[in-house]
């Protein structure tokens, strides 16, 4: 109520996004609340469990944590963004072939983390793995599937881009 | 198989069939629901919107007991943006609770708090914020009463009383069983063992906060969507709580992040909501905070246990003596089946020909316990595991041995009159021995203590599904309708609530192999009370087997009328008529089978709409004596597990290096699913055995955040070899069981046993922390008893025993009343 508004835009998921916030909107509320991407969740609003994680130019972040105004001119990426249009990421497919999301809201965070992790280490160990997802939890998996799935979907990630060359 | 029903057609799904004539059950499918979950359009409480919607917020106590003087809420009504503000009087004077035995719960209290974070007053405004700053200016004046923060001070202090009912002052409920005469089994027993163990509470850690949305409209009827794990509960006790007919509630439940059992009760945040909206005229959204699930709860109750067991030379369990005391927080919730649960399912497992059990519940000013996953099991599971321990040591018996040895006889009935059915647990064992490399590692006990890295072991079981509804009813316990459309889509309604386990995919597997189509054809609508027939909900490891029957059931309705508009139609006998490959006809003539499109059109024709109900109610095995509705099932599983770890004697660290865990599914009906669930209770049990606690600091919660509430994260986790042991119960569908909470049960007492198997240290409590570790390496170096634990038994005065005669080893009934079969 009277909260003085800021006119924001965003990049987001390869689209260009205007929105009028307060100031101190949160980007997970702004992402959920003013530009209907509910994908991605929350488990604490506080950082600690990882169920908010977007990629911020490429990197993973926080969107609890983070302001909207400092994400101007960054290309955000949520997990509705993940697909290449109708045709899923390997993390995607990977996740749902193995049985890697039980609830499921754990998910978006950690596909995001993943995909992080395998664009800059195309074949990670299972130990990389379970370090670069240190930080998102999740309760109902107990994790195994989900490194599983990483693992699978890097290997045909560089096996497809590797058929690719000539 | 013993039902008493009689069939035309022969019946699918009995555990009888061969896996290879198996198109869909056994396979490694995803899940019906994956899609959405991987690509974010799965859609929660939190994430639905409707128009003109409000943000509602709860104000909760600052004081852990206090009456309440006054509240004032002219402050919050009056600022801009508020649409309605109520307290307790602005709902029924009425109070409630999921178990009959104990409605003493309100919405919004009255006249008194009982924990810090008891709700006393709910605002919906247009946002938030505005909530939130709206709840500051509501005035409540509290007068502060003695605050009980543990058993001991509640029991001494009966002067303060949290409430006025129950079996004495802040003692809710009392419980003394016994099942043949202990003191004479203890009397000419080789070894008689006596402990005292204390099992820490802890919290479900849902990933997904609690969240409802309400919408009361105009014409008088509300909709709840909420995310809950029983929405038939819900359905029903709102309209006690509402003082509206059922009729006119609607209960839906959308996906849901993760239940574990912190979603079984009424709460607050959903009453509040219903109220609000009908005041403010707009649907109205409540979303708890992180912290607020910490003061929600409804968690595992922290219990003392005073556990005596008589074994022969041999290592036979020849009786056994278990006293419990549960730590219940301020409210009933589940508690008193939590308390019969401590004491209900430890005799299935071994054989134990007599049982005596004494089991109290008390109050204290925290929130309440309720039941997280191995509801009230866990607790003395770890006792009894790591008593036989100690007992296999003294003995000089190898543990996992003397375990195999002394495994339940499968058909049979236990001291306190349970029925066992199928018992796969020494298959469980032998494949937990050779895949561990058990005898090696373990390697007999003289090499305790003094290593790195050791090894230990545990059993247990657990029930599928209560044999008892929460209140007392003739009718089903889960109800499915299958329909077929013309285009040869099915359709399943059913009242189940997926809450990630996976029983959207369940139902429609089943439905699929039942009439040979593929799972794609199918589309679940699951959990809306306006629509699917009740499931009692998702709790007790119930909804495989029930649910599972029951869309059975209905399935094979369908396909009887299927099949006899097709035998018609090709001339045929209707024995012969199969259903696969999404066609139906005879093997003799293949090529002439009607597609499954034709079927269902011949179908229509011959009987009308093709819709068809299923229910599903257990085997009325419940034994005759007060206090025997907790604990019977239609068939229990059982697992086995080895853990093997590693402790730094400088720091008193454990890493966990590798958990191997056999468990009796009966049936996988998806493997994938079923090592899902077994991975993430073998997690679960973790956090338990090694950090989750619920502690308070002067009557504060003191770790009511994610951080400061360690739970295991992908570091913590060793790596898992699940086996799954198929027993193909009779009861279960196609031969299923649980396996959602049994394989929790074995993990901490495995952890505590390959601690001792390292330190020599005996860690008789949970959690076992690097801390404790330490100080029992002191101990041992000061050459004292190297054990750390509780000293005293619980300081409860328990009554006199309700006597029963011990059924121990009476072979099952043959014939079994099968209400809806």
């Amino acid at each position: 109520m009277g909260t003085e508004r800021q006119l924001i835009t965003l990049q987001v998921n390869g689209e260009t996004r205007q929105v009028a916030v307060p100031v101190h909107k949160t980007l997970l509320e702004v992402l959920r609340e003013d530009l209907g991407l509910t994908g991605t969740k929350h488990g604490c609003e506080l950082g600690e469990c990882g169920a908010c994680t977007v990629l911020i130019d490429g990197r993973p972040e926080l969107a609890c944590l983070l302001l909207p105004i400092a994400c101007e001119g960054r290309e955000i990426l949520t997990v509705e963004g993940l697909a290449d249009g109708a045709k899923l990421h390997p993390l995607q497919e990977a996740f749902a072939e193995l049985g890697a999301a039980q609830c499921g809201y754990c998910t978006p965070g950690i596909l995001l983390t993943a995909k992080a992790l395998i664009d800059s280490n195309p074949r990670p160990t299972r130990q990389e793995i379970r370090e670069a997802l240190a930080g998102n939890l999740c309760r109902c998996s107990g994790y195994a599937k989900i490194l599983n799935a990483v693992s699978m979907a890097a290997l045909r990630s560089t096996e497809a881009a590797a058929a690719r060359k000539p | 198989m013993t039902t008493a029903s009689t069939r035309s057609t022969p019946s699918i799904g009995e555990g009888t069939q061969d896996d290879h004539e198996l198109a869909v059950i056994g396979k490694r499918v995803p899940k019906v629901d994956v899609w959405g979950k991987v690509t974010g359009e799965t859609r929660y409480t939190d994430d639905l919107q409707l128009p003109r919607m409000a943000f509602g917020k709860l104000l909760r106590s600052p004081h852990p007991h206090a009456l309440i003087k006054r509240i004032d809420t002219s402050g919050a009504k009056a600022l801009p943006g508020v649409y309605a503000v109520i307290t307790g009087h602005d709902l029924p004077p009425v109070k409630f609770g999921i178990l009959p035995v104990s409605q003493d719960e309100e919405a919004l209290c009255t006249e008194k708090v009982r924990y810090v974070g008891d709700a006393v007053a709910a605002v919906a405004a247009v946002d938030e914020e505005t909530a939130e700053r709206a709840c500051r200016l509501i005035d409540v004046e509290y007068e502060p009463l003695p605050a009980l923060m543990s058993v001991e001070e509640s029991l001494s202090h009966p002067e303060v009383r949290i409430h006025e009912y129950g079996h004495g002052p802040n003692i809710q409920r009392l419980i003394s069983l016994q099942f043949g005469d202990v003191e004479a089994a203890f009397a000419k027993a080789d070894l008689v063992l006596e402990d005292v163990f204390f099992y820490q509470g802890n919290n479900h850690l849902a990933m997904e906060q609690h969240a409802a949305l309400a919408s009361w409209g105009p014409d008088g009827k509300l909709t709840l969507w909420s995310s809950t794990q029983t929405p038939h509960y819900v359905h029903r006790l709102l309209a006690k709580i509402l003082d509206l007919p059922m009729a006119h509630i609607r209960v839906v439940v959308p996906a849901v992040g993760g239940g574990f059992g912190g979603k079984l009760d009424p709460f607050s945040h959903e009453v509040a909501a219903c109220r609000l909206s009908q005041l403010a005229g707009r649907p109205v959204k409540i979303a708890l905070t992180r912290e607020e699930v910490f003061y929600t709860h409804r968690g595992r109750h922290p219990t003392l246990m005073w556990l005596k067991t008589g074994f022969s030379k041999d290592g036979d369990i020849l009786g056994c003596h278990l006293k419990t005391c549960l730590d219940g927080g301020a409210y009933g919730s589940y508690g008193v089946a939590s308390s019969f649960y401590t004491g209900a399912i430890n005799s299935v497992t071994y054989k134990m020909p007599v049982y005596r059990f004494e089991g109290a519940r008390v109050f204290t000013n925290k929130p309440a316990c309720g039941p997280k996953r191995g509801h009230g099991t866990p607790q003395p599971r770890f006792a009894l595991e790591c008593q036989i321990d100690k007992a296999a040591e003294r003995l000089g018996l190898d543990p996992a041995a003397m375990r195999r040895r002394i495994v339940a006889e499968p058909f049979t009935k236990t001291a306190n009159h349970f029925t066992v059915t199928t018992i796969g647990l020494k298959e469980c064992i032998d494949k937990v021995v050779e895949a561990s490399d058990w005898r090696r590692k373990w390697s007999g006990w003289q090499k305790v203590g003094g290593k790195r890295r050791g090894i230990g072991f545990a059993c247990s079981a657990f029930v599928t599904g209560a044999g008892e509804s929460i209140y007392w009813n003739e009718m089903p316990h889960s109800g499915v309708i299958v329909r077929a459309d013309r285009g040869g889509g099915v359709a399943v309604l059913c009242g189940a609530t997926d809450i990630g386990q996976g029983s959207d995919s369940i139902l429609t597997y089943l439905v699929a192999e039942a009439l040979g189509i593929e799972p794609k054809d199918i589309r679940v609508h699951t959990a809306d009370t306006d629509l699917t027939p009740v499931d009692l909900g998702s709790y007790s490891s119930r909804v495989t087997l029930m649910c599972g029957r029951a869309a059975m059931q209905a399935a094979e309705r369908l396909r009887e009328v299927m099949t006899k508009a097709v035998a018609r139609k090709l001339e045929v006998a209707p024995e012969d008529i199969v259903f696969r490959d999404r066609r139906v006809g005879t093997r003799d003539d293949w090529e002439n089978a009607l597609t499954f499109v034709q079927a269902v059109e011949l179908a229509e024709a011959m009987h009308g709409v093709l819709a068809f109900a299923g229910a599903y109610a257990p085997p009325k095995r419940v034994p005759g004596y007060r206090g025997a509705g907790v604990g019977p099932s239609p068939c229990y599983s059982y697992t086995a597990c080895a853990v093997e770890l590693e402790v730094d004697e400088e720091t008193g660290e454990i890493t966990l290096h590798d958990v191997w865990i056999a468990h009796d599914v009966g049936r996988a009906l998806n493997p994938s699913l079923v090592e899902g669930q077994v991975e993430g209770s073998v997690y679960m049990a973790i956090g338990e055995a090694l950090m989750e606690e619920q502690v308070f600091r002067k009557g504060v919660h003191k770790t009511p955040s994610m951080l400061d509430y360690k739970s295991p994260t992908s570091l913590d986790m060793p790596e898992v070899h699940t086996i799954l042991v198929e027993t193909h119960d009779p009861e279960g569908p196609y031969g299923a069981k649980e396996a959602g909470q049994g394989p929790l049960l074995p993990v901490m007492p495995a952890i505590a046993n390959a601690v001792y198997n390292v330190t020599g240290v005996r860690i008789d409590e949970t959690p076992i922390t690097a801390e404790k570790i330490l100080k029992g390496l002191d101990l041992l170096r000061q050459g004292k008893p190297a054990r750390i634990g509780p000293d005293k038994p619980p300081a409860v005065v328990y009554p006199q025993p309700n006597m029963v005669e011990s059924a121990f080893g009476q072979p099952a009934d043959e014939d079994v009343p099968r209400p809806f079969a």
